[in-house]
């Protein structure tokens, strides 16, 4: 199966770089909001993007992105707005869209349902945290049939080997490799493991291996990218954009934070000596 | 009939595992222990000398000789479960769950808390095994439930408010399972109720199933039958299973779970997810849940604390949807008249949890012929709720 997230992942490595994958909360603070996120943080460089699916009751995630989600129900956001923004937002760019949710909004919607949707709306992958390989045939099945969005599933320190070649049979767009044992926006300290789980997949797997969970600065990221193909940044982000969605420059200041981690995820040689224009 | 749950932790289509990868190990680490002590001679052994001489049991079959006049139907009978140590039927969980934790060489147990019953069920056995507990309970509960967060400091455990979302049971489950995630190595969760992603559900209903198997030979010696119904109140639904379980396969006895029916179902102010749910995924299992259409997990509400929760075990779900077991749901009102009665009638001050199911004891026992057994589990005692009437009722204490 070819898709959007291969196709990014292969140019990427052709260019020797990694990739920079921003998790946002849909709809926090609106919807508008989070489509012109969405094109902020293309322009600022990047190459995928997740969005976040509110949920009451997030299990796996921090108080930033509980909050985000608290923020986000609050403004009306649904599983089916997100649709019809991801369809809107697919005028504009093709950049690789995730979503990311707990698996009762989909079950809500109904499986079947939800996958036509998704590939109706133009949805490229899904990352379902509560979700793990053993529960995940029908989700797994329905995607296949629908001819999408791809399943993205998370490896954590703890995956045994079992769990790992489950994960890496099941996943076709990355890994998402969970760099520590906690829940989303907790700190990260020990890289090296990290670093060597990492390239145990990478040797198991021709999948990309993208690692999230704790990377908040672009020092960071420059680290991690340096063995795995892509990084996330999640809460770090959320928080940004809970704390200045209303500042005047808020959109042009995403596109500078984004451009940011993104040079730290380009070979040397290669980064950009200017500043894209940030489109209207 | 097929055994269940299944190997995946199946119920029918309810149950099963949805937790994120990192809790995955830790989960098949405590299926793994769990299924070797229940094989275990000496496992079996402490387990029954605890529930013995710490717990108090067997707890007795009590005959409600006044309520059954008074309701003029059934002969009455109480499982008396609120005279286990900690008031109610909670230990009988907590203590096993403590022994598997000693097994698994884990030091600390993190817990959530509703009414406080289990909270106090764990700080009490964390206690006596020499364990560290962090007990995680909503706010909202902290303040109906004062008296017990008292009573869990006072046994060395640390009590740790929850501010998020509804401040109730459910989030503080939500926290429990994230504090689970960040110390997975070193923390076992001592889940409360028959709830949660497999082995839960499963282990929780054996460790509570001791109050059916007791209750099906103390009714066979004083009665010399089996009885026609069983009446038990449900919230996550540990002590209706443990009561209903073991009869299970004797399918002339009736069994009716009892719900929080709140201010009733057509305020949509409750907690009776067979009333007002449909099947959905909640803290690691499939099962009727309380939501909106998009999936979202809807506010409950119940005078008690304990039967506030928007999600059903889900071998519950199973007996629903295979008819086995009848729900029914009692009002904060209906279960406030049926707590006085018991009070003036019996001598029993009842959980709120249990007085839901004096209601439908009320309900039910005048339709049934005077010659036919009606057993109610009592699954705890009213202390705790003492100070919370007085409040609803003006009266300065």
């Amino acid at each position: 199966m070819s898709n959007r997230i291969q196709a990014t992942f292969a140019q990427l490595h052709s260019r020797g770089e990694k990739a920079l994958i921003p998790y946002i909360m849909a709809g926090d603070p609106t919807l508008a909001m989070t489509e012109s996120l969405v094109l902020a943080l293309e322009q600022g460089g990047a190459d995928l993007i997740e969005l976040g699916v509110p949920f009451s009751d997030p299990i796996a995630d921090g108080p930033v992105i509980q909050q985000a989600a608290e923020r986000a129900l609050h403004s009306g956001t649904t599983l089916k707005n997100i649709l019809a923004t991801v369809s809107n937002l697919r005028k504009k760019t093709s950049i690789p869209l995730i979503l990311m949710t707990y698996y009762n909004s989909l079950m809500a919607m109904g499986i079947k349902d939800f996958c036509a949707n998704a590939v109706d709306a133009g949805v490229d992958g899904l990352i379902v945290p509560d979700l793990p390989p053993e529960e995940s045939d029908l989700l797994y099945r329905t995607t296949q049939a629908a001819g999408g969005p791809v399943s993205i599933f998370l490896l954590a320190p703890t995956s045994t080997a079992e769990r790992r070649r489950a994960v890496i049979q099941r996943s076709h767009g990355f890994i998402y490799y969970v760099s520590l044992t906690g829940i989303t926006g907790a700190k990260l300290t020990d890289l090296s493991r990290v670093r060597q789980s990492v390239q145990q997949l990478q040797r198991a797997s021709r999948t990309p291996v993208a690692v999230g969970f704790g990377i908040a600065s672009a020092d960071q990221a420059r680290e991690v990218g340096q063995f795995a193909d892509g990084v996330i940044i999640g809460s770090a982000l959320v928080r940004y954009i809970s704390e200045h969605h209303s500042a005047p420059t808020f959109l042009f200041d995403i596109q500078g934070m984004a451009q940011q981690w993104k040079s730290a995820l380009v070979p040397v040689a290669a980064q950009p000596s200017t500043i894209h224009s940030q489109k209207a | 009939m097929a055994k269940i749950p299944n190997k995946h932790g199946r119920f029918g289509q309810f149950g099963g595992m949805y937790v994120p990868e990192i809790l995955m190990p830790a989960i098949h680490e405590l299926e793994q222990a769990y299924r070797a002590a229940k094989q275990s001679r000496p496992f079996q052994q402490e387990l029954r000398d605890c529930l013995k001489h710490f717990v108090g049991r067997p707890t007795s079959l009590f005959f409600a000789e006044r309520l059954t006049k008074t309701l003029g139907g059934a002969k009455i009978y109480l499982k008396r479960e609120d005279l286990c140590h900690t008031g109610a039927h909670k230990i009988n969980n907590t203590v096993g769950q403590a022994l598997l934790t000693r097994r698994m060489k884990k030091k600390r147990v993190i817990a959530e808390t509703g009414a406080g019953q289990h909270g106090v069920a764990v700080a009490t056995v964390a206690a006596m095994f020499g364990l560290e507990a962090e007990i995680y309970m909503g706010t909202e509960d902290m303040e109906r439930q004062a008296l017990n967060v008292f009573r869990m400091r006072l046994l060395g455990s640390k009590v740790t408010g929850v501010h998020a979302g509804s401040r109730t049971l459910k989030d503080a489950i939500s926290e429990a399972m994230r504090d689970w995630t960040t110390n997975i190595s070193t923390t076992h969760y001592l889940l409360g109720s028959v709830l949660g992603a497999h082995p839960y559900p499963m282990m929780i209903r054996d460790f509570q199933s001791v109050i059916g198997r007791e209750t099906r030979k103390q009714i066979l010696a004083l009665e010399g039958r089996l009885p026609h119904c069983l009446v038990a109140c449900v919230g996550g639904g540990s002590n209706s299973i443990g009561l209903f379980y073991p009869f299970v396969k004797d399918t002339q006895v009736k069994m009716v779970g009892v719900e929080a029916g709140g201010y009733g179902i057509k305020s949509g102010k409750h907690a009776a997810r067979f009333a007002g749910g449909k099947p959905g995924v909640l803290h690691g299992t499939m099962t009727y849940l309380l939501q909106n259409e998009d999936g979202q997990v809807n506010p409950t509400h119940s005078v008690s604390a304990g039967l506030d929760y928007p999600a059903v075990g889900p071998e519950h779900s199973y007996y629903h949807d295979t008819g086995r077991i009848r729900y029914t749901s009692a009002t904060d009102a209906e279960a406030l008249t049926a707590f006085d009665l018991l009070a003036k009638e019996e001598g029993i001050i009842p959980a709120l949890e249990s007085a839901h199911a004096v209601a439908e004891v009320v309900k039910l026992a005048p339709t049934m012929k005077k010659s036919q057994i009606l057993i109610m589990n009592l699954s705890g005692r009213g202390d705790k709720d003492v100070q919370q009437l007085a409040k609803m009722r003006g009266i300065p204490l």
